[in-house]
Order: structure tokens, then C-alpha cells, then sequence
């Protein structure tokens, strides 16, 4: 199978690759760009396991095919660290109050979140919630990810102020 | 072995992050599918179309030829080559097989198996196998298979029947024929799991230089070395399970053996790592992983002033086509039989069938979440009929604090408790007179408006002797869990646990306890899960227990730590051990502080100076610890008693749900749980687990189920069919800590992984009764549907 050549930034990097237009944007992060934090969930768009950034905007990996983002900026969980790889503001306020527990979500709810918290610094519960309907979780009941959204908007604003 | 319950704790029960999350936010976490290795060939799975259909033929040529492709496996020449996968119960005439074997017995059900260069390739090859099939009959619902005299799911058992046993413990009839009344109530626990949101994984490699075969796996169960090991006719230390896999979720069900064994073999074959990971549809149809599925007639004598005095309980269990251990599932829920009350007899019998679906795994609590949820009804039921409130007859049932530890009549005796305080902080924590209010305003606004009590307990600890009670030839008393810590020459403390982890937070446990121990700040210990060859005996982190058992291993194997310190001190200071106070790490003279031996001399020693070491002890400086479960080591008496699990969490639940009366559908407003475990080690990683259970029962009360329709076939394998609560099914929900310890555990410490699924159901389902009532019906069945209620409500409105 023959296959084009694609050109996009992933986590501020530009990369270029030759991928087989069949291959899921997901599949190819993960096993052509080897960044698996992006995680494989029901692989039909339901659960939010595989969201990516996608120029800015929170998209299943999952649905969407790797020729198609030719072109594009993509985020990843690991574009969420700070330069030295350690966790950013979002990613700390989850260690904090414990947003999670198997962390198999836990990319794909930060990604939703990141998408959030960049327009807006002040959600109500229920923007918090919208924001994040389209992640399942099993383990936490959600509750401590709210927590921890709330805990890391509130640090965004303290460092704003 | 409580110590010193009165002292001061430094790092148990205080907030501390949980050393997992850093690699989970930071993309860092290792999940067997980010495991790669050079070379690696890739598996996909052909599923059966039908439910019961005789295989006549398989022509896997074309998929062969297909470029890239490197072997298409069937069952026949796979069952040529391998054992039968050992069931729980022995049961003659039925074979598990990876694959099937002449003949399909559920819809998806793996057939074939193809391995080729990539993914993609695999699928495409799926394509090309042709199987004619001859289409049967399907056995379908449980009372028609339990009944079935010729239609057999596996035609050589010669009955569709797996298990059916009957136990009586106390005076049942003489209960009965005292009580004041009795009655009859039929409650549906649905069929649904846990479903992770990571499918089932496996990755193996055979190496013929070493003959060692190496499984990176999502697993989470006991035994699964062992069963890889009797299914390929392996010697069991030919095996490396890696325990360091993180599992993304499994809360029971990530038992994957049969996946596991066809990686295995097909790795053998081809001479190469081969990965087979769950495409979702594979995993719902037939990655086996469905939990119980349950009918139960229960019987209740009671007196007017609403004790209630026996039960007769009868249980159908709905197992599915190959039973695994789904059957022990009925026999678990004897440890908690007759739930938090005083309840003088109980009769039990328990029925497992063999149906046309998938088969049935441990979920959650073992069998427990669906046999809490017939207590509750049950209580409720006898508070409906005597006109009495479901507050007041609990508070007149509920065992009291003095009666503690106290001796169920199946025999096992409960740990600790304070029910009647943990109710009353659950009532307080509901506002539950402002609650009552403003349901009754609700229901006068002309809404349908309900609130839910129950309680209800968690067995924690575990202890196979159940198995036992269904067959007697299964004498295994022995339930351990075991770990090892190892201080290295420059003091650094490192723990060893032999199990994965899938959520509950181990390593943040075990580090917690060793620093508590040896007073040393947990973060700078640290934990590695060690590989089935190298770790000590472990069950798994099954039946609420790791906090029990790991906890009390690893504050025992400090303590031999300690030991071991003080022994060098006493020898170098040349005084008795009795003299000797250890303070984080430096043992000194009780007298005379200014004699001591740091931290650093004693691990010098232990290292480096041999000639400072006592007579006859070994050189370095570690200490391993195998934790048997308390209570534990005993096989039942004559009347079948025995006590099962050592450990029992306790948990009151009040949630407040209204009932859109057009469409039937149920929101679950707030949500009160007053919760006890004892002593909870993270106050964090116990309030997760408490509240994660809690929304996976809501879950199973209004959502979720593998749906048949009435030929067997599966009509629930996506996350669009099989719904599961997203963050707007999830109330508010208030928690509450209340604390009395074990006596039984290190830190006083009880399991808390599975409570809050064990009374949501219950509770919501309670709560939407209490909606219902003004209509005068009720609900018994889960999950509680829309289109069921609104039907229920149509027919009582239009009475």
C-alpha cells in the first residue's frame, strides 16, 4: 500500500512521516510518533480515552485518520509537562488532589480539561462537567477530577493575578 | 495485631499524594499495550456469529496466503496441542478451550485467531476465513436451562446445571414457625461488569535460549501462572509473569487466561513476541469478561415489631457458556449472608447454570453487590409490609457496637463495627429531615421523588475456603499475601510487592506503611512490583484485601527490619536488646542516648563489616514477610460453618433520585455515604475508590447490561449499547469517614475497594421505590431502565 508522506507538529515538534491513509491518527501517535500516552479506549468515538488537541480543539484519535491531520498542530498528554518533563500546572492539580486511579482516562480528561481551562480560568461546575462528558471514567466517580480541575483553574488565576 | 492503637501516626491516615499519579498525568504510565518489542507480531480474534452453532468447517487458506500474514490457528489444532483451561469446580464433560472446538456456544465467541506483521493486516485477514457453520438452538434463559432435560450448552455434562447445593445454618424452620408473618419477594440482578475502559492485553515472547516464557499482561487475578502453566503443560517456574504492567482498570474482571494462552503458544510457534490486545467489540462479545447474572426467591419470617428472625434465600446464577470460577461467586456472599442484621437462621440455595453467553468473571465484591441488593429489597419489603419506616427497621436489625466481634449463623465472625453510628452520620450528613422535606414538597409539586437508605457490608480479606462448601476435595486453608523489603548499603529502603496494580494505589500503600513503621518519609521508599519468579506468594489484589494483607506483610517485614537493626546495635554497644530504643532508623540506649548506632553504621555493617555482625547472622539487610489472612487456615465444621473473610467495612447510603414520570427516566440528585474501614491508610485513595464504586453502582442500577435477545444473540458489544454513567449521571455526593479498627490488622485497617458498589445499587434502587410508592408499585429488577419505568408508571396511572 503506497503511502503519502505527511507533515505536522505534534507537542511543538515538526514531524514528517510516511503513513498508509488507512492508519488512525490514534495508531499512528502511538506506534509511529511512540507516544503512547494517548490511550486506546472503545476505538468508536464513545468513551474519550484517545482525545488529542487537535489546533487547539479537543478530538477523538480514534475517528479521525492520520493523513488527515496533515498540516495540523497536535497535542498530546506529554505536551502537558513543563520543559523538563515534569508535570504542568493541570497535570500537578490532578496529583494533588487525585484525579484519578488506574489513569488509563487520565490523558483524555487532562486533554478535555486543557481545552477548557485555556478559554476559561473560571468554569462553573457545570462547564466543568460539559467539558468533560465525553471522557469516561470507571475508577474515580469523576468526583476528585472535578476537585481537581477546580484546584488547578484556581492556581491559573492565582498566577494570572 | 493491632500495635499500639493509641500512638501517634505520622504518614497512615494522613492526606499524601499517591505516588502512582505522576507517571499517569506526565503520559508515563506502562501499560502492556505501550510495551514494545523488536519483532513483535500482532493477533486478531475471528468471532462466531451465533450462539450454539456445530463448526462443520474452517478453510483458513486464503487468510494464509494473505501477504504478511504468518499463521491462522484454529481450535481443533490449538486443543490438539494444549489442556483444557482448568475450571473451578470440576466438571466433567466440559471443556474450555481458547478457541471452540467443533462447536460455538456463544454469540462472539472466538473461533480462529490470525497473527500477521501488524493490526491491520490481522483484521484483514479475519476476512478471508470461511466458516460454514450448522446453527442451533441457543439456551437461553437460566430457569429454562436449569429445567432443560436434552438441550445442553456442553452436550458431554449431560445438564446445563454447574452447581446446586442447599445449606441450612441455625434453626430455620423452628425461626419460621415462630415468626409473627412472612413473605415472598423475587428480586433481578442484571447482567453487567465492570468494563475498564483498557481492554484486555497480552504481550508473550518465548525464548528458546532460556525457555523462559515472558507475559507483559492487563491481568489482575490469582492463580494465573498457575493456569497458564496446566493449559500449556508447562512447568510453572517456565513462566515470568511481569508484574510491573500498570492494568487500566479491572475491579475483578481482567482475568484474561484464554488470551493470555494463545499469545503464549503462538509466540512458541512462530519464534517471535506476538501482542494480542481487545479491540472493544472483542472484549464485549468475548474477551469473558460479564458478571453475574441473578435470580433470587427469598423467603423472610419476621415478628410485627419488624425483627426479622430467617431466611430462606434460593439463587439462580446465570454463568454463561464456560464457568471459570463464576460459580464461587454464589458461594463468596456467605461470608455476609445475612448482611449487617441480627438474624438468627438462614437457608441457602445456590444454583449456577451454563447458558448460550458469554462467560461470567469475578466482578466487584465476588457475588456480593448482587446478594446486598436482595438484602436490602428484602428489609425494605418487611418495613412496606408492616407499615414501617426503612430508618426504623434498620435501626431495630442492625447488630450493636457491643456485640462485636459477632458470629454470623454461616459462621463468620464479624471483625468490629459501629453500624448504628455510621447511619446516624449518614442521616446527618443527608440533612435527612430537610431531605424528607423536600421530597414531600416534590411529590406535592406533582414529581416523582424518592429517597434511598440502606445499609450494608464489605467483606474484606479474602479466603478461598468457600470453595470448600461447593466441594469438599478443595482443602485450601492457605490465603497469603507476601512481600519483601530490602535496605541497601547506602540506607535506601526498597519494598517488593508480587502482584499488578490496577487503580488502587499499592505502591502509595505499601510505602506509607514501611515509613510508618521504620520512620522514614514514605517518598524516599521505593516500591517495585517484582515478577512471578522473583516475588513472593501473592492472591492478587481480589476481595478488598491488599490494605489488609500487603499492609500487615509489610509492617511485619518491618518490624523484622527493626529486628534486625537492633540485633547489630545490641551486639556493637554491648547491650541487651531490652536496652535499646529505635527512632527512625538509629538505634540508642535507653539510658544513655548518647550511645547509639545511626542508620548508616548499622547498614555499613550489614555490608561491608561482617566482623560486627552478631554470631550467625547472615550478612546484608533485608526482610521478607508472608502474611496469612487472620482467621484464616481452618476447613468448616460439621454444619458448615466457617468463617470466610476476617475483615468487614461497614456503609450506610442515602442518595435522593427523582423520576421524570413522562419518560422514566431517574436522576440521581445528591448522594450521602457514611463509609468505615477502619483505619484508612490514604485518606484519598479510600474516598476514590469509595465514590468510584458508588458511580459503577449506579451504573448496574440504571444503566448497564449485556442484553440477550431471546435467540442469544449479543446485542450490547459498544460503549453506544452498553451505557455507562458519564460525569452527568454522577450526583453530588457527600462522604464521611467514620473509624473502628480491626483487631485484626496491622493498623487497624479493613478493605475499602469494592463497598461503594456493593450498597449503590441497592440504594438507588431503594430510592426509586420510595419514588414509586406514591403510585403503588415497585421495582425489582436492575438495571431500572427508562423505558421499563415509564411503562410501570403508564400501567399504574392509567389503574
Amino acid at each position: 500500500m503506497s503511502k503519502p508522506e505527511i507533515n505536522l507538529t505534534i507537542n511543538g515538534h515538526e514531524r514528517s512521516a510516511a503513513v498508509e491513509p488507512r492508519v488512525s491518527l490514534l495508531d499512528f501517535l502511538r506506534e509511529d510518533m511512540a507516544l503512547s500516552g494517548t490511550h486506546t479506549g472503545c476505538e468508536h468515538g464513545v468513551c474519550g480515552a484517545c482525545s488529542i488537541l487537535l489546533d487547539g480543539v479537543p478530538i477523538r484519535a480514534c475517528l479521525m485518520l492520520a493523513v488527515q491531520a496533515d498540516g495540523c498542530h497536535v497535542t498530546t498528554v506529554e505536551g502537558l509537562c513543563n520543559d523538563d518533563g515534569g508535570p504542568g500546572v493541570l497535570q500537578d492539580a490532578f496529583v494533588e488532589a487525585h484525579g484519578m486511579q488506574c489513569g488509563y482516562c487520565t490523558p483524555g480528561m487532562l486533554i478535555s480539561a486543557q481545552a477548557l481551562l485555556a478559554e476559561n480560568d473560571d468554569p462553573t461546575l457545570e462547564q466543568i462537567k460539559d467539558a468533560i462528558g465525553g471522557n469516561l471514567c470507571r475508577c474515580t466517580g469523576y468526583v476528585q477530577i472535578i476537585e481537581s480541575i477546580q484546584l488547578a483553574a484556581a492556581r491559573l488565576r492565582e498566577a494570572r493575578s | 495485631m493491632t500495635s499500639d492503637p493509641g500512638r501517634n501516626l505520622h504518614y497512615v491516615a494522613k492526606k499524601r499524594r499517591v505516588r502512582e499519579d505522576k507517571r499517569f498525568v506526565t503520559g508515563n504510565g506502562k501499560y502492556v499495550q505501550d510495551i514494545v518489542l523488536p519483532d513483535t507480531r500482532h493477533a486478531a480474534v475471528l468471532p462466531s456469529p451465533y450462539p450454539r452453532a456445530r463448526i462443520l468447517s474452517i478453510d483458513t487458506a486464503a487468510a494464509e496466503a494473505l501477504d504478511g500474514v504468518h499463521m491462522v490457528l484454529t481450535g481443533a489444532q490449538l486443543a490438539a496441542d494444549c489442556n483444557p483451561i482448568r475450571l473451578g469446580l470440576k466438571l466433567p464433560g466440559i471443556k474450555w478451550y481458547p478457541l471452540a472446538v467443533d462447536m460455538t456456544r456463544y454469540a462472539g465467541e472466538w473461533v480462529a485467531i490470525v497473527v500477521a506483521d501488524d493490526a491491520y493486516i490481522a483484521e484483514d485477514a479475519l476476512d478471508l476465513i470461511e466458516v460454514d457453520y450448522e446453527p442451533l438452538d441457543a439456551v437461553v434463559d437460566p430457569e429454562v436451562a436449569f429445567a432443560e432435560t436434552e438441550r445442553f450448552v456442553h452436550p458431554d455434562h449431560g445438564s446445563n446445571v454447574l452447581y446446586h447445593g442447599n445449606f441450612v445454618w441455625g434453626g430455620v424452620d423452628e425461626d419460621f414457625a415462630a415468626a409473627d408473618e412472612r413473605l415472598d419477594l423475587r428480586v433481578r440482578w442484571g447482567r453487567s461488569a465492570t468494563v475498564p475502559i483498557e481492554t484486555f492485553g497480552v504481550l508473550a515472547q518465548w525464548n528458546e535460549g532460556t525457555e523462559i516464557l515472558d507475559i507483559w499482561a492487563s491481568i489482575q487475578m490469582p492463580n494465573f501462572v498457575e493456569l497458564m502453566a496446566s493449559t500449556l503443560g508447562y512447568p510453572l517456574n517456565s513462566i515470568r509473569l511481569h508484574q510491573d504492567v500498570d492494568v487500566g482498570g479491572s475491579y475483578g474482571v481482567k482475568r484474561g487466561i484464554k488470551q493470555s494462552v494463545l499469545a503464549a503458544y503462538l509466540s512458541r510457534k512462530l519464534r517471535r513476541p506476538v501482542r494480542l490486545i481487545e479491540d472493544r467489540l472483542w472484549n464485549m462479545a468475548g474477551g469473558d469478561a460479564h458478571g453475574p447474572d441473578r435470580i433470587f426467591d427469598t423467603q423472610v419470617a419476621f415478628n410485627k415489631d419488624g425483627v426479622i428472625r430467617s431466611l430462606k434465600i434460593r439463587a439462580l446464577d446465570d454463568a454463561g457458556a464456560y464457568p471459570g470460577r463464576a460459580p464461587f461467586q454464589l458461594a463468596k456472599p456467605i461470608s455476609a449472608l445475612v448482611g449487617p442484621y441480627r438474624i438468627n437462621s438462614v437457608q441457602y440455595e445456590a444454583i449456577s447454570v451454563a447458558t448460550n453467553k458469554t462467560g461470567q468473571v469475578p466482578v466487584r465484591g465476588f457475588g456480593q453487590a448482587p446478594t446486598n441488593y436482595m438484602i436490602e429489597m428484602v428489609v425494605d419489603a418487611v418495613a412496606r409490609h408492616l407499615g414501617l419506616d426503612r430508618l426504623e427497621i434498620r435501626r431495630r436489625n442492625l447488630i450493636e457496637a457491643h456485640e462485636f466481634p459477632y458470629k454470623i449463623p454461616p459462621g463468620s465472625e464479624y471483625d468490629s463495627g459501629d453500624y448504628q453510628t455510621v447511619l446516624q452520620k449518614c442521616l446527618d450528613l443527608a440533612r435527612y429531615k430537610d431531605l424528607l422535606q423536600r421530597r414531600d414538597r416534590a411529590r406535592a409539586e406533582g414529581r416523582l421523588a424518592g429517597i434511598g437508605i440502606v445499609t450494608n457490608l464489605e467483606p474484606g480479606g479474602g479466603n478461598n475456603i468457600f470453595e470448600y462448601l461447593m466441594d469438599p476435595t478443595a482443602e485450601i486453608t492457605t490465603f497469603m499475601e507476601g512481600c519483601e523489603v530490602r535496605v541497601d548499603s547506602q540506607g535506601n529502603i526498597t519494598g517488593i510487592m508480587g502482584t499488578t496494580t490496577s487503580g488502587q494505589g499499592h505502591e502509595t500503600m505499601f510505602a506509607t506503611i514501611l515509613g510508618e513503621e521504620l520512620e522514614f518519609d514514605p517518598d524516599d521508599i521505593r516500591i517495585v512490583h517484582g515478577d512471578s519468579l522473583s516475588s513472593l506468594p501473592t492472591r492478587s489484589p481480589i476481595a478488598s484485601r491488599m490494605a489488609i494483607m500487603l499492609g500487615s506483610a509489610a509492617a511485619g517485614a518491618a518490624g523484622r527490619i527493626k529486628d534486625r537493626a537492633m540485633a547489630i546495635a545490641a551486639f556493637n554497644l554491648d547491650l541487651p536488646v531490652a536496652q535499646l530504643e529505635y527512632s527512625a532508623g538509629t538505634v540508642s540506649d535507653r539510658n544513655d542516648p548518647s550511645r547509639k548506632l545511626t542508620w548508616a553504621e548499622i547498614c555499613f555493617i550489614a555490608y561491608r563489616a561482617y566482623h560486627k555482625l552478631p554470631e550467625g547472622m547472615e550478612p546484608g539487610f533485608q526482610a521478607q514477610f508472608v502474611f496469612q489472612v487472620p482467621g484464616g487456615g481452618k476447613l468448616p465444621d460439621e454444619n458448615n460453618r466457617v468463617g470466610i473473610y476476617p475483615c468487614f467495612s461497614f456503609q450506610a447510603h442515602i442518595p435522593y433520585v427523582e423520576i421524570d414520570p413522562g419518560t422514566g427516566r431517574v436522576t440521581v440528585v445528591d448522594y450521602a455515604i457514611a463509609h468505615d474501614c477502619g483505619t484508612v491508610i490514604n485518606p484519598d485513595i479510600v474516598r476514590g475508590m469509595v465514590i468510584g464504586g458508588l458511580a459503577h453502582g449506579i451504573g448496574a442500577a440504571l444503566y448497564e447490561k449485556f442484553a440477550y435477545d431471546d435467540e442469544g444473540q449479543f446485542l450490547s458489544a459498544t460503549f453506544a449499547d452498553y451505557l455507562m454513567p458519564s460525569v452527568h449521571e454522577i450526583p453530588d455526593v457527600k462522604d464521611v469517614e467514620h473509624c473502628t479498627p480491626s483487631p485484626l490488622t496491622s493498623h487497624g485497617q479493613k478493605g475499602s475497594g469494592e463497598g461503594g458498589y456493593l450498597g449503590a445499587p441497592a440504594a438507588i434502587a431503594s430510592a426509586v421505590n420510595d419514588a414509586l410508592s406514591p403510585l403503588g408499585v415497585t421495582v425489582h429488577e436492575l438495571p431500572m431502565r427508562m423505558h421499563k419505568l415509564e411503562a410501570l408508571i403508564n400501567e399504574a396511572n392509567t389503574k
